[in-house]
This record gives structure tokens, C-alpha cells and sequence, in this order.
């Protein structure tokens, strides 16, 4: 077994990778999506890491429940990626300003 | 020892992943990257000893999210180039952030919490310990309610993606089943008389 610090660590690099994504992809809305999802492991990572060191089993739990909401976040934001993509026909963001003042 | 060479392998090719599905410049590859990423976590879990959680990664991750993912990448027909611009331009506004973001979580694992088990190796727990059924016989009884509750999003998530992406197109072929059970003889038979033919 390796510290529980290793897997910390470990997440910290996921999770600021999830953000670089959101930085380098901020126009595609599915390459958005991925990088919500691979934040969202990152998170993952630290509550089983901790519940592993605190031999506390909720946060197993927890993370159960984060991937439940996680899937039906991805199920309804690529359904409104769908809809979306029929009615503009694009999926970049710049195209989505109808709502600019 | 094996413990410590199967964690930075599984690591290293899971950054690696990570960093594949933010420069892959087709979405379809950053989703196959997403599914590499999604099975080296769960190699990593298994290590930590969450063995119910890393089956359920695979199984729900890999086989119904990220399929989910591929389904809407290969049926939208997008324009690659005009979504790749800009790419170069945040770039170093976004390597920076990374770093920081690494530096500042970094110093509070190993600089602010010195005197915090952190850096302990936990014990490796006995063969004949099952994940599955403690996490069952915690997730059962008293988070019942918040399982309840999971299981309403679910279905909230199936009506909301149904009823967003369903849609009514003007003249298609459709049975109108009430108005074919409705239907009279009449309406449909008409019987002629006409003399018999001769010869």
C-alpha cells in the first residue's frame, strides 16, 4: 500500500487537469462535459482515499451517490446537447449568445 | 513493494489519459481516452481496497455514460476546426492554473497536515473481508433514505432526457390506434350492386 498523501496528490493533478480541459476546450460543449466527469473522479479519488485512512465507511457511500447524480447530470446535458445541436445546428459555445445584452 | 510499482503505473497512465482527453483534437478520442481513465481509476480503487465501487465505475461509467458519450459524439455532425479555435491561445492560461491549483493542494497535504495521519500507509485488511456486503449493510440502514432519494434523480434524470430529445415531426406515418378502433363498417365497405354479366 502507498500513503493515502500519494492519492491525494494524485486527484489534485486530476482534478486541475479536469480544469485545464475546461480552459483549452471552451468551445466544444461535449469536451466540457468530459472534463466535468473526469473533475468529478478527481473528487472520488480524495473521498475513498479518506475513508480508506479513517476506516469510516461513508464516504463509500458518498462517492455511490456521486456517481449516481453524475450519470444523470451526463444523461440530461447531453439531452440538452441534442435538442440543442437540432435547433442551431452548431455546438460551439460563441453560437449560444441569444440570451446577450 | 508490488503495492508501490502498481500504484505509479496506474498513475502515470492515468494522467496520461487525462491529459489525451483534453488535446485529443476528435471528440471520439478524448471519450476512448475518458474510458481508459475510467478503467486505470478503477484499477486504482481496487487497490484502495473499494472493491464494490471500482465494479460499479466500470459497469455504469464505461458501459452506459461513456457509450452515452460516443452515441451523441458520432451522431452530431460537427465542425472541428471552428471548435478548435483558440486552443492555443488559453493554453498558457490554463497550464498556469493547473500548476496552482496542484502547488496550493499539494502544500496542504504534505506541509500544513505534518502532524495528521496523512502520510500513514493504511493496513492491508484480511482476504475474507467483503466490501460489498459492509457497504450494503451501511448503505441499507442508515442512508436509506439519501438511497431513496438517489433512486428518485435517477428517475427524474430518465423523464427529463426522454421528454427533452422526444419530438413531434409533421407528417410522418404514424398508426392513429383510437381512430382505427373507432372505425364503422360504413365507413370503409361499400357494396355495390351491379346485373350479372352475360354472355
Amino acid at each position: 500500500m502507498v500513503p493515502v498523501s500519494y492519492y491525494l496528490l494524485l486527484a489534485a493533478a486530476l482534478f486541475a487537469l479536469g480544469v485545464t480541459g475546461i480552459f483549452l476546450n471552451r468551445k466544444n460543449v461535449i469536451i466540457l462535459l468530459m472534463c466535468i466527469e473526469l473533475m468529478l473522479l478527481a473528487v472520488n479519488f480524495n473521498f475513498i482515499a479518506f475513508s480508506r485512512m479513517l476506516e469510516d465507511l461513508v464516504g463509500q457511500v458518498f462517492v455511490f451517490f456521486i456517481l449516481t447524480v453524475a450519470a444523470a447530470e451526463a444523461a440530461i446535458g447531453l439531452a440538452i446537447l441534442v435538442v440543442l445541436f437540432r435547433s442551431r445546428r452548431s455546438i460551439n459555445v460563441d453560437d449560444l449568445d441569444t440570451l446577450k445584452g | 513493494m508490488i503495492g508501490h510499482v502498481l500504484f505509479f503505473a496506474l498513475a502515470a497512465v492515468l494522467l496520461s489519459a487525462a491529459i489525451g482527453v483534453i488535446t485529443s483534437r476528435n471528440p471520439v478520442h478524448s471519450a476512448m481516452f475518458l474510458v481508459l481513465a475510467f478503467f486505470i481509476s478503477a484499477g486504482l480503487w481496487l487497490l484502495l481496497e473499494a472493491e464494490f465501487l471500482a465494479i460499479v465505475l466500470v459497469l455504469v461509467y464505461v458501459g452506459a455514460v461513456m457509450v452515452l458519450f460516443l452515441f451523441v459524439v458520432m451522431m452530431l455532425d460537427l465542425n472541428l476546426t471552428r471548435l478548435r479555435e483558440g486552443f492555443a491561445r488559453y493554453a498558457p492560461l490554463g497550464v498556469v492554473l493547473s500548476l496552482v491549483i496542484v502547488a496550493l493542494l499539494a502544500n496542504v497535504f504534505w506541509f500544513r497536515a505534518q502532524d495528521t495521519p496523512l502520510m500513514v500507509t493504511p493496513e492491508l485488511r484480511s482476504a475474507d473481508v467483503s466490501n460489498t456486503r459492509e457497504l450494503g449493510s451501511v448503505l441499507y440502514t442508515e442512508h436509506v433514505y439519501a438511497f431513496e432519494l438517489a433512486a428518485v434523480i435517477l428517475l427524474v434524470a430518465i423523464v427529463a432526457a426522454i421528454t427533452l430529445t422526444m419530438r413531434r415531426r409533421p407528417g410522418l406515418k404514424v398508426q392513429d390506434v383510437a381512430k382505427q378502433v373507432a372505425v364503422r363498417r360504413e365507413d370503409r365497405v361499400r357494396v355495390v350492386k351491379m346485373d350479372a354479366e352475360k354472355e
